[in-house]
């Protein structure tokens, strides 16, 4: 991608206020408007935020869903990380309206926060945790690597000044210097949370998962590098922790979504291994090839979407392979692992499960699979230890500030009793269909408490 | 099963016990860089990078019954210790030689304050940029440091370099 192809680049950069030097920026005839489920409507004014919107970088989100494999389980989560990131931008936008009201932020950090925002998520790949897990990629290396590197993305943001990429990068990798702007994008309530939850809340279908984000923006202060809450709105900060844990324990860590995540991940590593051995698959898109030999071009890793991942897990149930066909058959028709709750007492039986598993004639490598809460991408709220991550903090009237749970009684019975969770997942119709004669079925079912 | 699990308890074990999850997080993080087989994905926050999986995974432990987590009282912040279960023990007996020891190099971390390794951390994070930068960058760190400490840190790091270059990971 040498040369912009879409036509969007202006012919010049912005130009410079006559008497204060600040950039300004060009301003579309009209105001765009983009309608939303969840903001109603996302404004847009600035020529920047139009033109990167436009870029074939940003519109390959519009293929990438927000939630991975949630589909899978709640059927109405097919929404992309298109319209996560323009929420997101909506949010900051809306924030850095009520912050300079209040004359409490620097003008000249609204277009880098805003380009920040919309695209803080561009570098996301397909099924990002599974790829990231299997490929070791790094989607904030990507994202990265997007911003600065030869893309129109690039070439849009360097229009405005030489090293305006990098500011809008280092805000997006938490480096940048004005700490205010990063808290804004990412922090433990930030316009990258307030919007995916309202957003996963309304396009999976369920109830909770909604708080008064409004009433959070009135209520939050900058305060020195930081964004901190007033007390007087600590409930409307409750809300939003409580959506944030019962989002985690009733989608994020839903045990049928990561059953179908575990079992991408395994289509994902039977691929990789078939690849590496040398098998010949009947059919694999070049693209794909350049991924399996360990090194994926930036031009490349652009061109994958979740179409490329689900046509590959579509023809290779036709695979000469037992083991990918039948792992993308289950993925394709929903057949998911069932699994059992994971004590410390039967995690000492799991080379005993193992040992069993391999000589039933069912692989363990890629039919018995242990999930954790670390291995989920999301998490709910914990203060942590002093110096540890940054908390919520909220500013008392006396201008003092407290850590949050320290002050709630409801956050404090939620972060206070820590709660983690281990499934084993196993494929339960291969358990019930080896012969009632062999030994090791009557051991394996045992063990997974599996009846009948 | 729990292979990740197996290397942060097996860490633990070399040390005996370490003070603070902020320096555990640097330790791995270091140890990471210098080629110890941890998986974890680590991005930065205020105070150097740090892994929410790592962080998650230490809780894990602790619902185990693998580690034994304790308040520091001589510590007037929020602080806690964690040190290796009997059971925990016996988890790690079937992970044999996953985290080998070497040099003492696990040691000599733990052996630094929490401070001085986010120092470090932070060097090494930001060790793709000029020395001239990512010094910028550390002094926008919460945490005050020197000149002199920076001085220390990267005379620090060449030292641990070198000793890793000796290592052999299967």
């Amino acid at each position: 991608m040498s040369q912009d192809r879409s036509g969007l680049l202006p012919s010049s950069g912005p130009e410079r206020c006559g008497c204060c030097g600040m950039v300004q920026f060009e301003q579309l005839n009209e105001e765009k408007v983009f309608k939303d489920p969840v903001h109603r409507y996302i404004h847009v004014r600035d020529r920047l935020i139009w033109d990167l919107i436009g870029t074939p970088e940003f519109q390959r989100l519009r293929r990438i869903r927000q939630l991975g494999t949630t589909y899978l389980t709640f059927h109405g989560a097919e929404h992309s990380r298109f319209g996560h990131s323009l929420g997101v931008y909506e949010i900051a936008r809306r924030v850095i309206g009520i912050f300079r009201n209040r004359g409490d932020w620097d003008d000249s950090e609204t277009m880098p926060a805003l380009c920040a925002a919309l695209l803080h998520d561009v570098g996301h790949g397909p099924f990002s945790h599974s790829f990231e897990k299997v490929f070791g990629t790094n989607h904030e290396q990507f994202t990265q690597e997007i911003i600065l590197g030869d893309t129109e993305i690039h070439r849009l943001l360097s229009r405005v000044s030489a090293d305006f990429p990098k500011k809008v990068a280092d805000i997006i990798g938490k480096t940048y210097e004005n700490r205010l702007v990063v808290s804004l994008i990412s922090s433990q309530i930030d316009a990258d949370r307030m919007d995916y939850l309202l957003r996963d809340a309304y396009f999976t279908g369920v109830s909770y998962g909604h708080f008064d984000m409004e009433r959070i923006w009135r209520v939050m202060r900058p305060h020195g590098d930081q964004i901190v809450f007033k007390f007087s709105g600590m409930h409307a900060v409750e809300d939003y922790i409580m959506s944030r844990y019962q989002m985690y324990w009733q989608v994020y860590f839903h045990p049928v979504t990561r059953s179908a995540e575990v079992i991408l991940t395994q289509i994902l590593h039977r691929a990789s291994r078939l690849y590496r051995s040398g098998f010949r698959f009947k059919q694999m898109p070049d693209v794909l090839i350049r991924l399996l030999e360990g090194e994926i071009p930036l031009a490349d890793y652009l061109r994958l979407d979740e179409s490329v991942f689900m046509y590959c897990f579509q023809v290779w149930q036709d695979e000469d392979d037992a083991i990918l066909r039948d792992l993308c058959c289950r993925f394709i028709n929903r057949r998911l692992f069932k699994y059992v709750q994971l004590s410390r007492d039967q995690l000492n039986a799991d080379a005993e499960l193992t040992e069993l598993f391999r000589s039933a004639g069912i692989d363990p490598d890629y039919y018995l699979e242990v999930d954790s809460s670390s291995d989920c991408p999301y998490d709910f709220y914990r203060p942590g230890e002093e110096e540890e991550r940054l908390p919520i903090q909220l500013q008392m009237p006396d201008g003092s500030l407290h850590e949050l749970s320290r002050e709630s009684d409801v956050v404090r019975a939620i972060t206070g009793k820590r709660r983690t969770d281990h499934k084993l997942y196993y494929p339960k119709d291969r358990v019930l269909n080896l012969s009632d004669s062999l030994p090791e079925k009557k051991k394996i079912c045992a063990l997974l408490h599996i009846n009948g | 099963m729990l292979e990740d699990h197996a290397k942060i308890a097996a860490i633990i074990k070399q040390v005996g016990v370490v003070a603070g999850r902020k320096k555990l997080q640097k330790m791995v993080y270091i140890l990471q860089r210098m080629g110890f087989p941890f998986r974890e994905m680590f991005h930065f926050n205020f105070y150097g990078p740090y892994s929410d999986e790592l962080s998650l995974q230490l809780e894990e432990l602790c619902n185990f019954g693998f580690l034994i987590e304790s308040r520091d009282e001589r510590s007037t912040e929020r602080c806690y210790r964690y040190r290796l279960s009997e059971a925990g023990e016996s988890f790690i007996s079937h992970y044999s030689g996953i985290i080998p020891e070497k040099d003492g190099l696990v040691d000599a971390l733990s052996r630094e304050t929490a401070s001085f390794l986010e120092l470090v951390s932070t060097l090494l994070y930001f060790d793709q940029i000029p020395a001239s930068t990512s010094d910028d960058k550390v002094r926008a760190l919460d945490t005050p440091y020197s000149q002199q400490d920076i001085s220390r840190a990267r005379h620090y790091i060449t030292v641990l370099e070198r000793q890793a270059q000796t290592l052999q990971f299967s």
